[in-house]
C-alpha cells in the first residue's frame, strides 16, 4: 500500500455513465436509420453523412487548437451533431453544402456560444435551418429527393409534398412506417428510429416524455382537424417528426430538465409543428418547432423548477 | 399471526438513486479485536470537545469516564480498554487541533467496577442515561443523543422511527446488529415506547435485507405489543433512504420543514445500533466504548465485521483484516457516499465510525462541461438543483445560494454520483454551505 493516501471529497464512487458514453449510445441508436438510409438512397447519401461527421469533427478539433482550448472532440458530441445533420439532409445534397452546414452547426451554433452544454439551440437543427434559408434550392426542391433505389431512381418529392400534387402516387402507411418512401436520408424509417428511441430509453439516456408528448400532440391535433386516422398516421410518419422528436428534441442542453418541463416542451413542439404543417407555407415544421421551443427552454425550466423538500413557496424565493 | 406487520412505506421519495449494494460482509459473524493501545479523541461528536478528566499514569478500566465537558452539546467519553493512561497529546485532525488520550491496554478488558445498571422510569432518566452512556448518533452524524431525547414538553411525540435502513454500499454493521442482537433492540423499543408514551413504532429496513426483516419480524411479533403498534416497514432500496428526513417521510408521510427537528413533526428517529448501545447501558451499565466496524472495500484482503474498542488505530484494524492489496491508496471512514477519506493511517475509530473502507487506486475522473442532463436535480432527495449552485459558485454569486436553499443539502453525494460529466457537485455544495455560514 502507498504511504501517501489519496484524499478526496465524498462521494468516493461514481456512476459509470459519462458524457462520451451517452453520446456513444446516441450514435448507436442512430446507426440503424443511417445504414438503412444509405441502403435506400444509394452510396452518395453515405458520402453526405460522412462529410457532415468529418466536417463536424474537424471544425471542433481546429477550433480548440486555434483558440488553445482543451481538446473536446473526445466527448463524441461532434459526431452526434454531424450524424444528425447528415440524416436530416436530402440524399442528393451537394457535399459542399453539407460541409457548410456542419461547420455552421459546430462553430457558429455550438462553439461560439461556449461549446457543449452552452448552445441555446440544437446545433444540427440550427444548421439545417441555416441551410434551408441559405440554399433553398438544394434543400427543399423536389429535385434533391430520390425515389428509393430499389424502386427507380427518378427524382421525386417527399410524401408531404407529393400529397399536394394531384395524381402522384402516395405511399401507403405501411411503406411509410418501414421507410420505403423518399425523404431525407435518415428520416424515412419510423420503425428503425423507434428502435433507436427504445434503445435510448432502455439505456436511460433519454426519458420518453418529450417524444411521446411531441408525437402525441401532432397525432391528436391532426385527428381533431381531419377526423381521419389515415391522415393522422401520415402526419406522424412523414417528414422529420420521428427523428426530430426522438433524437433532436431530447437533446439535454436544449430541452427542459424537469418532467413537467419536458411535457410542456413536447406539447409545444407538437403544436407548432402542426400549425406550420397545416397553415404554413414551409415544407417542414419539425425543425422550426424544435428551434422555437429550444429558445423557450430557460423559461420553461424556471417555471417548472423543483420545489425543495420542506420549504414553503415564500421562503424558497427569499 | 393474522396481523399485518410488514408495512409498505407511507410515501416514497421520487428522487434518490440506485446504488450497487456490495454488502459482501453481510453474513459474516462479528469478530472481536483488542489492540494493545488505543488513542481516544476527545471530540467525537457535534458540539464542544471534552476536557480530559484523567491524568497520565492513572489506571483506567473499560467504561471509566476519561473526558467530559459541561457544555450543553457534548457527550462524555469513556475508556475503551483497561490499562494505564500513557499520554494526553494534541494532534491535527482535518485541520483542527484535537486532544487524544492514549491508553495502553493490559489485555484484560476489565470493566470498571462502578458501572451498574441504570433503571429507567421517566423521560428524564432516558435523557440522563443517554448522556451518561456517551451516546451519539451512530448512523454517522455524531449528534449527542441526550439532546435529541430531551425534546421540549410542548412536542407531542407519537412515532418512534427505528432507522435500520443502512443505505450506503458496503456497510453491514447495523445489519449485523439486527441479526445478532434483535432482542436488545426490541426490548429497548418497548422500554422507550412505554416510558415516553409513544404511540407507534416503525422499524424501517431496506428491502435488500430480507433476512433482517425476517429476523426482526419474528421478534416484533411480541406479546408486549398487545395493541399492534410496533410495525416493521420494508423501505424502498433507494439511496439515501436512511437520511433522517427521508426515512421520516417514508415511515410517516410527514415532511420535515427546513430547519426543524424531527420532534417538531412528532417523530424521534433512532439508529438501530444506538438503541442497542443504550439498552446495554440501561441493563448492564456499559457505556459506548466499542463499535462494530465493517472493514471492506476493493482493496481489503479479508473483509470482516469487527467489534473494536473506540480509539483503535485504523492501520491496526486493517492489518487484523489481512492487510491490503498493493494497489490500495484510499482509506475511507464511513461509507463510500458520505464517508471521509483520511490522510493519515494513524487515524482512529471513533464513536460514529461504522465502516473502514480501503479502496484501490484509480485514475481521477476527467471533469467535462455540464451537459444540462438534469440528473443531479433528479437525484437530489432534498429537491435542490446542484448544477445551478455550481453556476452560482463559478460566478461567486453568494446571494443565489440562499435562493437555491443550499442549507437543505445533507451532502449525501447523489448529485456527484450520477453526474455523467463527473463534476464535483457535492463538493461545491459544501463550499456553498460554508460560505452561507460565513455570511451569517
Amino acid at each position: 500500500m502507498n504511504d501517501l493516501l489519496t484524499v478526496s471529497s465524498s462521494p468516493h464512487i461514481r456512476h459509470a455513465d459519462s458524457t462520451n458514453g451517452i453520446m456513444f449510445d446516441v450514435i448507436i441508436a442512430l446507426l440503424p436509420a443511417a445504414v438503412y438510409g444509405c441502403f435506400l438512397f444509394g452510396l452518395y447519401s453515405a458520402a453526405v453523412i460522412c462529410t457532415c461527421v468529418l466536417t463536424a469533427l474537424l471544425s471542433e478539433f481546429l477550433w480548440n487548437i486555434i483558440l488553445k482550448k482543451p481538446q473536446s472532440v473526445g466527448d463524441l458530441s461532434a459526431i452526434v451533431t454531424g450524424l444528425l445533420l447528415g440524416l436530416n439532409l436530402p440524399p442528393k445534397t451537394p457535399l459542399w453544402v453539407a460541409a457548410i452546414g456542419s461547420f455552421a452547426a459546430i462553430i457558429v451554433i455550438k462553439q461560439m456560444f461556449g461549446g457543449i452544454g452552452y448552445n441555446f439551440v440544437n446545433p444540427a437543427i440550427g444548421a439545417r435551418i441555416i441551410l434551408l434559408v441559405s440554399f433553398p434550392s438544394f434543400l427543399a426542391g423536389a429535385s434533391n429527393f430520390v425515389e428509393p433505389i430499389s424502386l427507380d431512381t427518378v427524382t421525386s418529392a417527399t410524401p408531404l409534398e407529393v400529397r399536394g400534387i394531384a395524381g402522384a402516387a402516395v405511399p401507403t402507411v405501411k411503406e411509410l412506417f418501414f421507410g420505403m418512401n423518399s425523404g431525407c436520408i435518415g428520416e424515412t424509417s419510423a420503425f428503425l428510429l423507434l428502435v433507436g428511441g427504445i434503445y435510448l430509453v432502455a439505456r436511460r439516456v433519454i426519458k420518453p416524455i418529450i417524444p411521446l408528448s411531441f408525437i402525441g400532440t401532432v397525432a391528436v391535433m391532426s385527428l381533431i382537424f381531419s377526423g381521419s386516422i389515415n391522415e393522422m398516421l401520415y402526419q406522424i410518419l412523414t417528414g422529420g417528426l420521428m427523428i426530430g422528436a426522438i433524437f433532436m428534441a431530447t437533446d439535454y442542453t436544449t430541452s427542459p430538465a424537469t418532467k413537467w418541463g419536458k411535457l410542456i416542451f413536447g406539447i409545444g413542439c407538437g403544436l407548432i409543428t402542426f400549425v406550420i404543417r397545416k397553415f404554413g407555407n414551409l415544407p417542414e415544421g419539425v425543425s422550426y418547432s424544435i428551434i422555437l421551443m429550444n429558445i423557450l427552454v430557460p423559461h420553461i425550466d424556471k417555471l417548472t423548477a423543483k420545489k425543495p423538500f420542506g420549504v414553503k413557496e415564500a421562503e424558497s424565493n427569499g | 399471526m393474522g396481523k399485518e406487520r410488514i408495512l409498505s412505506p407511507i410515501k416514497k421519495i421520487r428522487s434518490g438513486i440506485s446504488l450497487p449494494h456490495l454488502k459482501g460482509t453481510a453474513e459474516l459473524e462479528t469478530v472481536f479485536f483488542n489492540p494493545e493501545k488505543v488513542c481516544i479523541p476527545l471530540s467525537q461528536h457535534i458540539g464542544a470537545p471534552c476536557s480530559p478528566c484523567v491524568e497520565v499514569g492513572q489506571e483506567v478500566f473499560v467504561g471509566t469516564k476519561i473526558g467530559d465537558n459541561d457544555a450543553p452539546v457534548c457527550a462524555p467519553i469513556h475508556s475503551s480498554v483497561s490499562g494505564k493512561v500513557t499520554a494526553i497529546v494534541s494532534r491535527n485532525v482535518d485541520g483542527k487541533k484535537t486532544d487524544f488520550i492514549e491508553i495502553e491496554s493490559d489485555g484484560k478488558m476489565e470493566l470498571d467496577k462502578e458501572l451498574k445498571p441504570f433503571p429507567i422510569k421517566t423521560k428524564e432518566d432516558f435523557v440522563k442515561a443517554a448522556r451518561l452512556c456517551g451516546l451519539v448518533g451512530l448512523g454517522g452524524a455524531g449528534f449527542p443523543t441526550h439532546i435529541k431525547l430531551n425534546y421540549p414538553e410542548t412536542c407531542e411525540i407519537d412515532t418512534l422511527v427505528v432507522n435500520a435502513a443502512e443505505c450506503e454500499p458496503y456497510i453491514t454493521s447495523d445489519y449485523r446488529e439486527a441479526m445478532e442482537n434483535p432482542n436488545d433492540l426490541v426490548d429497548c423499543i418497548y422500554l422507550l415506547k412505554d416510558v415516553l408514551k409513544i404511540e407507534k413504532v416503525v422499524i424501517g429496513v431496506e428491502g435488500n435485507k430480507p433476512k433482517a426483516i425476517k429476523n426482526l419480524y419474528a421478534i416484533a411479533t411480541d406479546k408486549r405489543d398487545f395493541d399492534d403498534k410496533v410495525k416493521l416497514m420494508k423501505l424502498p432500496t433507494k439511496y439515501p433512504q436512511g437520511a433522517e428526513k427521508v426515512i421520516i417521510y417514508s415511515a410517516t408521510g410527514r415532511v420535515l420543514p427546513a430547519g426543524k427537528l424531527p420532534s417538531d413533526v412528532g417523530c424521534i428517529v433512532m439508529n438501530i445500533t444506538s438503541l442497542c448501545v443504550l439498552y446495554r447501558f440501561i441493563t448492564k451499565g456499559i457505556p459506548l466504548v466499542s463499535k462494530r466496524i465493517t472493514v471492506e472495500g476493493t482493496a481489503v484482503k479479508e473483509p470482516k465485521n469487527v467489534t473494536v474498542p473506540i480509539g483503535t488505530k485504523v492501520s491496526e484494524l486493517i492489518d487484523f483484516c489481512g492487510g491490503v492489496n498493493d494497489d490500495a491508496d484510499k482509506i475511507i471512514l464511513g461509507g463510500p457516499m458520505m464517508g471521509n477519506s483520511i490522510a493519515d493511517k494513524e487515524s482512529v475509530v471513533e464513536k460514529r465510525t461504522n465502516a473502514v473502507l480501503v479502496m484501490k487506486s484509480k485514475a481521477p475522473d476527467t471533469v467535462t462541461p455540464c451537459i444540462r442532463c438534469g440528473r443531479c436535480a433528479e437525484s437530489c432527495p432534498m429537491g435542490l438543483t446542484p448544477a445551478k449552485v455550481e453556476t452560482a459558485n463559478r460566478c461567486s454569486n453568494v446571494e443565489d445560494y440562499l435562493k437555491l436553499n443550499v442549507n437543505l443539502c445533507m451532502e449525501c453525494g447523489s448529485c456527484s454520483f450520477v453526474c455523467p460529466a463527473k463534476r464535483p457537485l457535492t463538493q461545491v455544495m459544501r463550499v456553498a454551505k460554508a460560505e452561507v455560514r460565513r455570511m451569517k
